[in-house]
């Protein structure tokens, strides 16, 4: 009985020194910001490899959700008599929701993954040991380009995703389904406003950059520098990543649009 | 040389995603609409707005021609106050024009149209609708219409 | 004692005094004293196991000790600001085992990575140097290979060339013969040796290979069970009585070290009904 309760205890003791690790991790790499200022090319080439390498799989599953939800919603609103509303049902659930949480989730599972394993193995390696010894701090050098890197990758990727998934949208519902053309879009633009819907989703969209983009960051900087330590951190970061995805997703949703 | 090709793939996807905010911001949201949107103001006052907001369309004969920029309630007078901004372009409604709240299909959102009075002065910055209809509100219509069911039952009963 | 040897020695550049240090449970250093002399090649030998690699992270300001200190060029590592270590840092050098070279740059790349870090130089300035420093290494054709085409021996003399970039004071090689064929070995030796010679910078040399180490240190450290067990010229060590030592350099399986990792008894242990394991 005393016995579980130690155990239950020293679970709930390391949960919060790594809860603690991390923030000052993440206090560290934010300093970084000054030095990453001086050395702007590290942050293109990890835009790049961060941001570049995403879009393939942003546009091509943007693409796709927007055609599915033209065909959905155009089953559901025609018993309504409603299709001209198509655009706006395909538009805001795109910004508000799909274009933000689906392109973070994607984001963790490829990029941020791939963070996770590069930091681990950089770790398990001795780079990160070797760049301190040769007085270089490896929080500035290697964590933080990265992670402003994501920060401001995931906007921009969502942006692709939403604009994307409304021209497919389009096309399934004005080419495939014969919706009218201008109804559409003046219907899209009476109803989606900038303010509200696209701002916020974009402000979702930052939020999840850095939350996907520290996450993964720190899990490979505290990663067991093993293989096995090293995929497990990288399991960690896909499933911390899209559990914390949803949930701020909800509190944002009801902060944003709850009035 | 590799920097160099990093350095405009970024440059490309970073032109894309700006791209793509820029037709979310005109194609697909009222950014377009609302920058133009510096049309001048006239209020309105109705019994009772029903289900209208802000935002809500104004139009003429069907055409768009503004929106609701404001909604608010006068304690002294019980009525509330309709602001409504008009595109700048539309510069000739008569002044004695009627303000009417129309529901946009049977549930649809509801929107103001303005009918067109026969006044020679014009709207302008700040004047009034004097003359406006309330939304029609289902539960006083079906009450209305049930209480004079009952009255013509009343009638046609008493001899 | 045979501390007093310590004292002779002249100019130490690093002074390490009453170490103690323990990961988790487990003591690793209980009271080590080292005196590391400038311009020599000292070597600190040990079974693995011995914490010889947390020496060089404690003496690289990697690692905190739990108690003790240690001093380079007279200042206390683990007492310095940030900026003044990582100052200290820029005249230390240290090979690691896995030669920790950057994967994602070329061999040139990652020679010239600490001085693009710290000077500011023009790139003409920098060519001239990465070649000079790869030249010292017998690796200037190998330039525009990537890590992953290197072999292990070849990797770790860039990692050579890439710890002297900065010409420090002194470099740390941690196990610089693990792993390595006989001609690579001697390759290294032949480079600590030649570039302590050269240049006189201190070298601190961790390793278990017996043979090589002791064909080109001048003093040596022996570490056992968390202390310093024996220490003299390598000439002293093999005339040394000490269990240890003797067991450490003839590698003989059972002594004051044990073949057997510690556990009960195995007749009780074997009889134990103590669950699966």
């Amino acid at each position: 009985m005393l016995d579980s309760l130690a155990r239950f205890g020293r679970l709930g003791l390391s949960a919060m020194e790594r809860l603690g690790r991390g923030h000052l991790l993440l206090l560290q790499i934010l300093l970084g910001i000054g030095s990453l200022l001086r050395r702007l090319g590290l942050l293109v080439s990890q835009i790049h490899s961060i941001g570049v390498r995403t879009t393939t799989i942003i546009i091509v599953s943007g693409l796709f959700v927007g055609m599915v939800l033209g065909l959905q919603g155009y089953y559901v609103l025609s018993q309504f008599g409603a299709e001209e509303s198509l655009g706006v049902m395909v538009a805001a659930s795109l910004v508000r929701e799909l274009g933000p949480v689906v392109t973070a989730l994607l984001f963790a599972g490829r990029a941020g993954s791939a963070l996770t394993a590069e930091i681990g193995l950089m770790k398990a390696t001795e780079q990160l040991s070797g760049l301190e010894m040769m007085a270089v701090d490896p929080v500035q050098r290697i964590l933080t380009p990265r992670f402003y890197a994501g920060f401001l990758s995931m906007p921009l990727l969502a942006a692709m995703f939403s604009a994307v998934g409304v021209i497919g949208g389009y096309f399934v519902s004005v080419g495939l389904l014969g919706v009218d053309d201008g109804a559409f879009w003046s219907q899209m633009q009476s109803k989606i406003d900038w303010g509200e819907d696209v701002i916020n989703g974009v402000i979702k969209s930052f939020v999840f950059g850095f939350v996907c983009a520290w996450i993964a960051l720190f899990q490979g900087y505290d990663a067991v520098p093993t293989s096995s330590g090293v995929s497990e951190a990288t399991t960690r970061t896909v499933v911390h990543s899209s559990l914390a995805v949803l949930v701020l997703d909800f509190v944002l949703t009801a902060l944003m649009f709850g009035e | 040389m590799k920097m160099r090709y990093l350095e405009i793939t970024v440059g490309v996807f970073m032109a894309a995603g700006l791209v793509a905010l820029f037709f979310l911001a005109m194609q697909v949201s009222n950014l377009a609409s609302v920058s133009g949107e510096e049309g001048y103001q006239v209020t309105a006052r109705f019994d009772n707005i029903g289900g209208l907001k802000v935002r809500s369309p104004v139009s003429m004969a069907g055409v768009r021609i503004g929106r609701v920029t404001g909604i608010s309630y006068d304690q002294s007078s019980y009525e509330a106050v309709v602001t409504l901004s008009i595109e700048p372009q539309y510069n000739q409604i008569p002044d004695d024009s009627i303000a009417k709240i129309y529901t946009s299909g049977l549930l649809g959102e509801q929107y103001i149209g303005l009918d067109p009075g026969g006044s020679l002065e014009n709207l302008k910055q700040g004047s009034e609708v004097t003359m406006t209809q309330s939304a029609l509100v289902l539960e006083e219509i079906i009450g209305q219409f049930l209480f004079s069911k009952a009255e013509d039952n009343a009638i046609s009963s008493d001899p | 004692m045979k501390f007093s040897k310590i004292v002779t020695v002249q100019f130490p550049l690093i002074k390490i005094r009453n170490l103690h240090f323990s990961h988790g449970q487990r003591a690793i250093f209980d009271g080590v004293d080292i005196d590391i002399p400038k311009g020599k090649v000292t070597a600190i030998m040990g079974p693995s196991g011995t914490g010889k690699t947390t020496l060089l992270k404690l003496i690289g300001g990697q690692l905190h000790p739990t108690s003790g200190s240690i001093e380079v060029d007279g200042q206390n590592v683990h007492r310095l600001s940030r900026k003044a270590l990582y100052r200290l840092r820029m005249r230390m050098g240290m090979l690691f085992q896995s030669g920790a070279l950057l994967t994602d740059l070329n061999v040139f790349d990652n020679v010239a990575y600490p001085i693009r870090e710290h000077a500011d130089l023009p790139e003409t300035m920098i060519r001239r140097l990465v070649l000079m420093k790869l030249e010292a290494v017998g690796l200037r054709g190998a330039r525009d290979l990537m890590p992953s085409e290197l072999s292990g021996g070849m990797a770790r003399r860039v990692a050579l060339s890439r710890a002297i970039a900065l010409d420090p004071m002194m470099v740390m090689y941690d196990e610089p013969f693990t792993g390595q064929d006989p001609i690579s070995m001697g390759v290294l030796a032949q480079l600590i040796r030649r570039l302590n010679e050269a240049v006189r910078i201190t070298s601190i040399l961790v390793s278990h290979d017996v043979e090589e180490t002791l064909g080109i240190a001048d003093y040596v450290y022996v570490i056992s069970q968390g202390k310093v067990v024996e220490s003299g010229t390598p000439e002293q060590l093999h005339a040394s009585e000490s269990p240890a030592v003797k067991q450490f350099l003839s590698g003989m399986p059972d002594g004051p070290v044990g073949f057997h990792y510690q556990a009960p008894g195995l007749a009780e242990d074997l009889l134990s009904m103590q669950g699966g394991r």
